[in-house]
C-alpha cells in the first residue's frame, strides 16, 4: 500500500508525439483514482509509465515515497489488469494467479492460501483448474483481477478492464471491482474512457485531455463545479448543453439573452460572480436534467421558463429526452416520463438557473 | 424427432420422399459428397505419388535379389544381421538427432536476435540468413566439400594461419561424421529460424508485459511465456526437420559418399548404395522402409502433444 506521486511527468514518443505534457498528480494511500478522458488523451500512457512499461521522458514518478523512474516493472511492486486480460493461455487459472508469487519464491502453502482466498473473493473457486480458453469474458476478467489481488501489491493499475464486456456484465463487474477495493483497500489507478465508470468507482476523478489534466476532484465536485468547458461537457450524460448567449445588465439585474424571444434572469446570488462580464458574448451551459417540464407547484427561486418545439422525443423509460434545435445548436432536455410530449408541438419548459454555468469562449474556462 | 416424408435437407428445400433409401439426386446434393468430389484431384495425386510408391516399396522389399520370388521378411532379417546396417541405424539416429537439436538451438537463437532488431533492418538480415536454405543443397554441399578438401581446404588454411592444427575433415571417421552434421546444420538452421521468428511474432506483447509486472526477468519470460507459447511450433518444426534429416541423402552422397568405410552412411544414402549401386533393389527398398516405423512413432507422440495443446489453448 502506498501513495503515488506524479511530478511534471512528460512522455514523448519517437517522432516527437507528446502524449503526456507535464502532469502533476498526488494519489493517496488507499485511494481509488480514475483517469478518464477521450481516446488518445494519454491515459494509458500515464498508467504504463506508472507500471514501468513505458519510459518516462521527463519528470518523476514515485511509488510509496521512492522514485521509480529507473526501476523495472518487476521491482515496482505493482499489479496491472489489462484491457484484454493478458492471461497466460498455457497456464491453468490457478497457475495464472500463482505465477507472480512463484517467481517471487513464496512458499507453496502461502501461494495456495492466497490464490484460494482471492478465488473466494472473486467467486472463481470452481474454475481454478481450467485454462483461460475455457472461460467466458467475465470469468477471464475475474482471473485477471485475481492475479492482481494475490500479489497484494502497493498499487493496482487497471487499463480499461471492462471495455471488452457486454453492457450488463460491465455494470456487474464495476460493482465487483468496487467491492474488491473496499475489501483490500489497495491504492488503485484506473483508466477508462467511460465517465459513468469514472463517476461510480472513483474517490477522485482525473479528467485528461490532449495530454494534460483538465481537473481533479471527487465525482460530485466535477459534476457540480466543472472548471473548464471540456470537463463540463465530458462529465454527465447526456452531455451539458452549450448555447451562445449575451450577458446583459439591466437596472442592477443580469439577464442572459439567448435570442430576442428568450431572455433568462440570472439568480441573485450569482450576480456578483458574473457582473464583470456584463455585455460579453458567452456560452451558457446547462445540463439536460436541469431543463425539465414545468411543474405547477414548484416556486423555487431561480426557475425560469420558456417555450420550445422538440423535434425528437426519446422515451428512455426512467426519463424522456427531448431534442430541439436553436440557431443550429442541438439542445437536450430531460422530462419526467409521465409528462406527455409530442414532437413538433410547442412545449413549455423550466430551467433551473441555480445549476447554470457560464463559460468564457476565449479561454474555455467556466466563470 | 422422427423423420417424416417431407424432411428438410441442408439446402432448405424439401427432399424427395425418402422411399427405398437415398436417391442419386439426394446423394449428389449432400455436402460430404461435394467435399469428396472437390478433394478428389488431391486424393488422386497423393495416391499416385505417395501411396502407390510406398505400397510398391513394401512389395519390392519382400522379393529376392533378382525379383523373381517372394521371400517374406528375408531382406529385413539379413539387414538386421549385418554389422554395417546396424551401424547405419546408429549413424542415422546420431546424425539426425544431433543435427536437429543443433538446428533447433541455433535457429532459436537467431530468431531471437532477429526478433529484437527493428523491422527495417530485419528484412535484410532475414534475407541473408535464409540464403543457406535457399541454395540447392547439392551445390552448396559441393562448396563445403571444397572447403573440407584435404589438399586445398580453406578451412584448414584458416586454422593453420591462426596456429591451429590441420584437420582431416572427411578422412577420419569422427571428423567426417561431424562434417556431415555441420553442413546439414548450416543448411537447415534457417528453416528453424524462420518458423521460430513467426512464432515469436505471434506471442502478444501484453503477455510479456504481464510477465514483467508479475516479476519475471528476461530469462524467466523466455522460459515461462515464450517457450510454452511456442511449443506447438517447436514440436512441428522439429518433427518435420527430423523426418527430412533422417531421410537426408544429398549431403552424405556429395560430401563423403558414405565413407570412410561406410561410417557416415544414413538410411537414404545406404539404400541408394545397396539398391542402385550394388543392384539389390529389394534390399535397398527394405533399408528405406526401416525409417518408417521409427518416424511414425516419433510423429505419433509429437502430434498427440500438439493436438492436446491445441485443444486446451487458443
Ligand atoms: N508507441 C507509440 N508511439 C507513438 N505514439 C504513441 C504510441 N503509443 C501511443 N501513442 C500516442 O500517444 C497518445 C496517447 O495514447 P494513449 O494510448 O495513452 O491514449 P489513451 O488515452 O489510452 O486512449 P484510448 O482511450 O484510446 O486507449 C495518442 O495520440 C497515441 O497516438
Ligand atoms: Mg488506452
Amino acid at each position: 500500500m502506498a501513495q503515488v506521486s506524479i511530478r511534471k511527468v512528460v512522455k514523448e514518443y519517437e517522432g516527437g508525439v507528446q502524449a503526456v505534457k507535464g502532469i502533476n498528480l498526488e494519489i493517496d494511500d488507499h485511494e481509488f483514482v480514475v483517469l478518464v478522458g477521450p481516446s488518445g488523451c494519454g491515459k494509458s500512457t500515464t498508467l504504463r509509465m506508472i507500471a514501468g512499461l513505458e519510459e518516462i521522458s521527463g519528470g518523476e514518478i514515485a511509488i510509496g515515497g521512492g522514485v521509480v523512474n529507473d526501476i523495472p516493472p518487476r521491482d515496482r511492486d505493482i499489479a496491472m489488469v489489462f484491457q484484454n486480460y493478458a492471461l497466460y493461455p498455457h497456464m491453468s487459472v490457478y497457475d495464472n494467479m500463482a505465477f507472480g508469487l512463484m517467481l517471487r519464491k513464496f512458499p507453496k502453502e502461502e501461494i495456495r492460501r492466497r490464490v484460494e482466498n482471492a478465488a473466494q473473493i472473486l467467486d472463481i473457486k470452481v474454475l481454478l483448474d481450467r485454462k483461460p480458453k475455457a472461460l467466458s469474458g467475465g470469468q477471464r476478467q475475474r482471473v485477471a483481477m485475481g492475479r492482481a489481488i494475490v500479489r497484494d501489491p502497493k498499487v493496482f493499475l487497471f487499463d480499461e478492464p471492462l471495455s471488452n464486456l457486454d453492457a450488463k456484465l460491465r455494470v456487474q463487474m464495476r460493482t465487483e471491482i468496487k467491492k474488491v477495493h473496499q475489501t483490500v483497500k489497495t491504492t488503485t489507478v484506473y483508466v477508462t474512457h467511460d465517465q459513468v465508470e469514472a463517476m461510480t468507482l472513483a474517490d477522485r476523478v482525473v479528467v485528461m485531455n490532449h495530454g494534460v489534466i483538465e481537473q481533479v476532484g471527487p465525482p460530485q465536485e466535477l459534476y457540480h463545479h466543472p472548471q473548464t468547458k471540456f470537463v463540463a461537457g465530458f462529465i454527465g450524460s447526456p452531455a451539458m448543453n452549450f448555447i451562445p448567449t449575451r450577458l446583459v445588465e439591466t437596472s442592477g439585474a443580469l439577464n442572459l439573452e439567448l435570442s430576442s424571444d428568450i431572455v433568462l434572469p440570472i439568480p441573485e446570488d450569482r450576480i456578483g460572480r458574473y457582473k464583470a462580464h456584463a455585455g460579453r458574448e458567452l456560452l451558457f451551459g446547462i445540463r439536460p436534467e436541469h431543463m425539465t417540464e414545468v411543474r405547477p407547484n414548484d416556486h423555487r427561486p431561480g426557475l425560469a421558463s420558456f417555450h420550445a418545439t422538440p423535434e425528437v422525443v426519446e422515451p428512455m423509460g426512467a426519463e424522456t429526452l427531448l431534442h430541439f434545435w436553436k440557431d443550429g445548436h442541438e439542445i437536450c432536455a430531460k422530462f419526467d416520463p409521465g409528462v406527455a410530449v409530442e414532437p413538433g408541438v410547442r412545449t413549455p419548459m423550466a430551467i433551473d438557473m441555480n445549476r447554470m454555468h457560464l463559460i468564457d469562449p476565449k479561454t474555455d474556462r467556466v466563470l | 424427432m422422427a423423420l417424416d416424408a417431407t424432411t428438410i435437407t441442408e439446402t432448405g428445400r424439401p427432399a424427395a420422399p425418402a422411399t427405398g433409401g437415398m436417391t442419386l439426386q439426394r446423394f449428389a446434393r449432400r455436402r460430404s459428397t461435394i467435399a469428396f468430389l472437390m478433394a478428389l484431384p488431391l486424393i488422386a495425386v497423393i495416391a499416385g505419388l505417395v501411396a502407390w510408391p510406398a505400397g510398391y516399396a513394401i512389395y519390392l522389399s519382400t522379393l529376392n535379389r533378382r525379383m523373381t520370388s517372394f521371400i517374406g521378411l528375408g531382406n529385413f532379417e539379413i539387414l538386421l544381421d549385418s554389422e554395417t546396417f546396424r551401424m547405419v541405424i546408429w549413424q542415422s539416429c546420431i546424425f539426425a538427432i544431433t543435427a536437429v537439436v543443433l538446428k533447433a538451438l541455433l535457429g532459436f537463437w537467431l530468431a531471437h536476435m532477429l526478433h529484437h532488431i527493428p523491422t527495417k533492418g530485419q528484412r535484410v538480415w532475414r534475407g541473408m540468413l535464409l540464403l543457406p536454405w535457399v541454395v540447392p543443397p547439392a551445390l552448396s554441399t559441393l562448396g563445403w566439400w571444397w572447403m573440407f578438401d584435404p589438399s586445398y581446404s580453406s578451412l584448414n588454411w584458416l586454422l593453420t594461419a591462426m596456429g591451429g592444427p590441420s584437420i582431416p575433415w572427411l578422412g577420419e571417421p569422427g571428423w567426417a561424421r561431424a562434417s556431415v552434421i555441420i553442413v546439414n546444420v548450416w543448411a537447415g538452421t534457417p528453416f528453424f529460424m524462420i518458423m521460430y521468428l513467426a512464432a515469436l511474432k505471434s506471442v502478444p506483447d501484453q503477455l510479456y508485459e504481464a510477465a514483467a509486472i508479475d516479476g519475471a526477468t528476461g530469462w524467466q519470460g523466455l522460459r515461462f511465456v515464450t517457450l510454452p507459447m511456442m511449443r506447438n511450433i517447436i514440436s512441428i518444426t522439429v518433427l518435420f526437420s527430423l523426418i527430412v534429416t533422417f531421410a537426408n541423402y544429398d549431403i552424405v552422397r556429395v560430401l563423403t559418399n558414405g565413407g570412410p568405410r561406410d561410417l557416415t552412411h544414413v538410411f537414404a544414402s545406404y539404400a541408394f548404395q545397396v539398391g542402385v549401386l550394388s543392384g539389390n533393389i529389394p534390399r535397398g527398398a527394405a533399408v528405406s522402409l526401416f525409417m518408417f516405423p521409427l518416424l511414425a512413432t516419433v510423429a505419433f507422440f509429437m502430434l498427440r502433444g500438439v493436438n492436446q495443446r491445441n485443444r486446451e489453448m487458443a
